[in-house]
């Protein structure tokens, strides 16, 4: 079949564009946009986690310091924002290496896993969230 | 006849496989570094500095450093390829991104190296 006949086989009304605002998103897309969001979060903020690591080793008075900086409702919630960032993009991660191996691609478990990820870390962050404020 | 001519810089694939391996290595450094610090409860700050100055995991660290540096290259220039389309913004936020890693790395193992 050439190029041409192929072209006039496809169907005649088809989207012109996908409103992202109005079409729903799978569970792997949402994932997926949340997996680059967190990574672009955890870039941004590299500076201040380099800058609390540098902190908490300075001194005795520099780690009480980063105790009492960390501390800030602000900076707290902060933290936790990173946190989910960080547990996100890690399942994340997981799944796009299992993929690499071919694992779990079909529809069901694509979905499933991608479900799960994106529960997995905000349960998480809940529980680790309550606990460290 | 199918003649398939591949072309492009075939700095693809190394940047693809690099992000994946310093992600695993990441993630292996993570649970063990958590799992040892919470052997080593309650945190206080002489804990703390001995652990991060032991002479392994400064090594360790050290290429936890590099692998996430690399890592957040491939994926913020992946991002950057994505939307910043006119070549100038793009080269642009490229040479920035690039410049923030390389201060940032060595700011990280400064701070490492001063233990």
């Amino acid at each position: 079949m050439t190029e041409a006949t192929m072209k006039k086989e496809r169907p005649k009304q088809r989207p012109k564009h996908l409103d992202l605002l109005v079409i729903k998103q799978p569970a792997p897309a949402i994932a997926s946009v949340l997996h680059r969001l967190s990574g672009a979060g955890l870039f941004l903020m590299l500076p201040l986690l380099i800058f609390l690591f540098e902190l908490s080793l300075d001194s005795s008075l520099g780690f009480a310091m980063f105790k009492a900086f960390v501390g800030y409702p602000l900076v707290k919630l902060i933290l936790i924002g990173l946190l989910w960032a960080f547990l996100h993009h890690v399942f994340m991660g997981i799944r796009i290496l299992l993929s690499d191996l071919n694992i779990g691609t079909d529809i069901k478990p694509g979905q499933a896993s991608a479900k799960a990820v994106i529960i997995i870390s905000l349960v998480l962050t809940a529980i680790l969230g309550a606990k460290l404020w | 006849m199918v003649k398939d001519i591949i072309v492009g810089a075939h700095y693809g694939l190394k940047d693809w496989l690099g992000q994946r391996i310093t992600a695993a290595f990441m993630v292996i450094y993570t649970v063990i570094v958590l799992a040892l610090l919470i052997g080593q409860e309650p945190l206080t700050y002489e804990v703390w500095y001995a652990f991060m100055a032991d002479g392994f995991m400064r090594f360790f660290t050290f290429l936890f450093i590099l692998s996430l540096m690399f890592h957040a290259w491939v994926g913020v220039r992946d991002i950057w390829m994505d939307y910043a389309k006119p070549t100038s913004v793009r080269l642009a936020l490229h040479v920035i991104t690039l410049l923030a890693l390389l201060g940032y790395t060595g700011w990280a193992v400064s701070i490492l190296w001063r233990l």
